[in-house]
């Protein structure tokens, strides 16, 4: 037995909650099988009858539209039914409690939940009150994690990289609000990425963030010399009105990604970013539109990424 | 059990299929054993459209019972399909359900103007309505054997006999 809620007493995939305390092989396993996937994308018929007759069922009790559409995507590409769910202006505004949500959707013959979720542990606690047949996938929960955005950038790290075991990979921005950061810096590690390194002021640092196994810095010019894949990370405009910054023009001013300070790092290196971007605050266009940007690409294999989880999962 | 020499079985399939291959013919290899004749046949019969391979995972009809391969290859189908004649490459022809799964997938990339099977061996023992044009032998096994073609690092081809496990079929 494990103790690990994502993995069932074979140790496969049960639920995708977060990529920490994932091994290496389960998480290969998913970047090889989108590899599969990719190609189906391309065809004339973007399908496959893998998960035909199988009920998915997107609960997003926090906006998004990206990681709902590529899910939905994802889903339809396999077969399957897709239900989307905007719970925020539905039964939660009445009352229900989120397991109740669950519960009545279970009875509707659910196959799979995806979840977004303010709250941290969301995705966790259906996961664990759900029936043995029914797979979770955590699309993101509060500042926890969001790991198919973290699979997906390891995805295009690979496609782009090829080898994990000798990159320097850099993470910038907002860390500590940020539940991307936690699961790339998880799946980094795993991945035998032998440094990892986040770059922000100190007031966007987690306290004991170097536990995490990455290297910190403050500043653009040091952090990025000689990184080969470069991370931005979204700042939120609300963090703006809490006083941990004084300014988005200030902000872009020393941690801004402009063609200057891409410079740092290595010719060749990449830049991602997991969208939606905040031109001119953490990111100029010049970058973001520029040769080294590879924030389109991502979305295209978010979407392999997103229907390999859900046909290992629907097959475990 | 004496098993056949698959370099010999190869050669008589080759000769079978010479008088069948025209400009319009395209071969596609399923994985895995499929690919490696298959990419012996192209070279040897000297097809003029690009080879095709199939990994068949994503159209398995056993899915719900074992779940995905956990070794998907990508699947990469290099012609137009639409119009062309194909022909199939399989190790081991048995069910017949790879073969489903394979005919279903080359339909989602095009219509072809026609599909035919070449096997390695015909083990009988089908499930659907399939069969094959070119077949290198046919061998009668028991049940419980599952017949596997292999690749020595030079690579020379052999057949294998093993006892059947729980995921394993055809």
């Amino acid at each position: 037995m494990n103790n690990n809620p994502q993995l069932n007493r074979n140790g496969e995939l049960q639920h995708l909650l977060t990529t920490e305390g994932l091994p290496a092989p389960i998480l290969l396993n998913i970047l090889d099988t989108a590899e599969s996937f990719v190609g189906v994308t391309e065809r004339d018929v973007k399908k496959v009858p893998l998960l035909r007759g199988k009920s998915i069922f997107n609960l997003f009790f926090e906006p998004s539209t990206r990681t709902r559409t590529t899910f939905e995507i994802a889903a339809k590409r396999l077969s399957a039914d897709v239900v989307n769910l905007n719970i925020a202006a539905s039964s939660q505004s009445k009352g229900e409690t989120l397991l109740d949500t669950v519960n009545n959707l279970s009875a509707m013959h659910a196959d799979m939940f995806v979840v977004r979720h303010s709250q941290s542990g969301a995705a966790h606690l259906i996961a664990r009150h759900v029936r043995p047949e029914i797979h979770v996938i955590n699309a993101g929960d509060g500042r926890h994690a969001h790991p198919t955005q973290a699979l997906l950038d390891m995805f295009a790290i690979r496609h782009y990289k090829r080898d994990f075991h000798k990159l320097r990979v850099a993470i910038i921005g907002d860390i500590l609000h940020s539940r991307v950061a936690r699961s790339q810096i998880h799946a980094l590690t795993t991945l035998g990425v032998p440094e990892v390194r986040v770059i922000a002021p100190k007031t966007l640092l987690p306290a004991k963030v170097e536990r995490l196994g990455v290297h910190v810095y403050h500043q653009m010019a040091q952090g990025l010399k000689d990184v080969d894949v470069l991370l931005m990370l979204r700042l939120q405009n609300e963090r703006m009105l809490s006083a941990r910054l004084p300014s988005a023009e200030e902000y872009f001013k020393y941690y801004g990604l402009t063609q200057e300070k891409l410079a740092f790092a290595r010719h060749d290196a990449i830049v991602l970013h997991p969208g939606p971007m905040n031109r001119g605050v953490e990111i100029d266009s010049a970058v973001a539109d520029g040769k080294q940007s590879v924030i389109l690409p991502q979305v295209t294999f978010g979407i392999a990424v997103r229907m390999a989880v859900m046909s290992i999962l629907a097959g475990n | 059990m004496q098993l056949p020499d698959a370099e010999l079985l190869l050669a008589s399939l080759t000769a079978q299929m010479r008088p069948g291959i025209a400009a319009n013919t395209a071969l596609v290899g399923i994985y895995t054993g499929g690919v490696w004749l298959a990419k012996r046949l192209y070279r040897d019969l000297e097809v003029t459209l690009p080879l095709g391979t199939l990994d068949v995972s994503f159209y398995r009809d056993d899915f719900g019972q074992i779940g995905l391969h956990p070794q998907v290859k990508p699947s990469d189908i290099p012609f137009e399909v639409e119009g062309s004649h194909i022909i199939l490459v399989d190790d081991v022809l048995y069910t017949g359900r790879t073969i489903r799964a394979a005919i279903n997938e080359l339909f989602d990339y095009g219509r072809p103007a026609s599909i035919r099977l070449a096997a390695l061996i015909d083990r009988g023992g089908r499930e659907l309505p399939v069969a094959a044009q070119y077949v290198g032998a046919e061998l009668a096994l028991p049940l419980d054997k599952m017949l596997a073609l292999e690749k020595a690092t030079d690579g020379k081809l052999t057949l294998s006999l093993y006892n059947k496990t729980l995921r394993d079929n055809e």
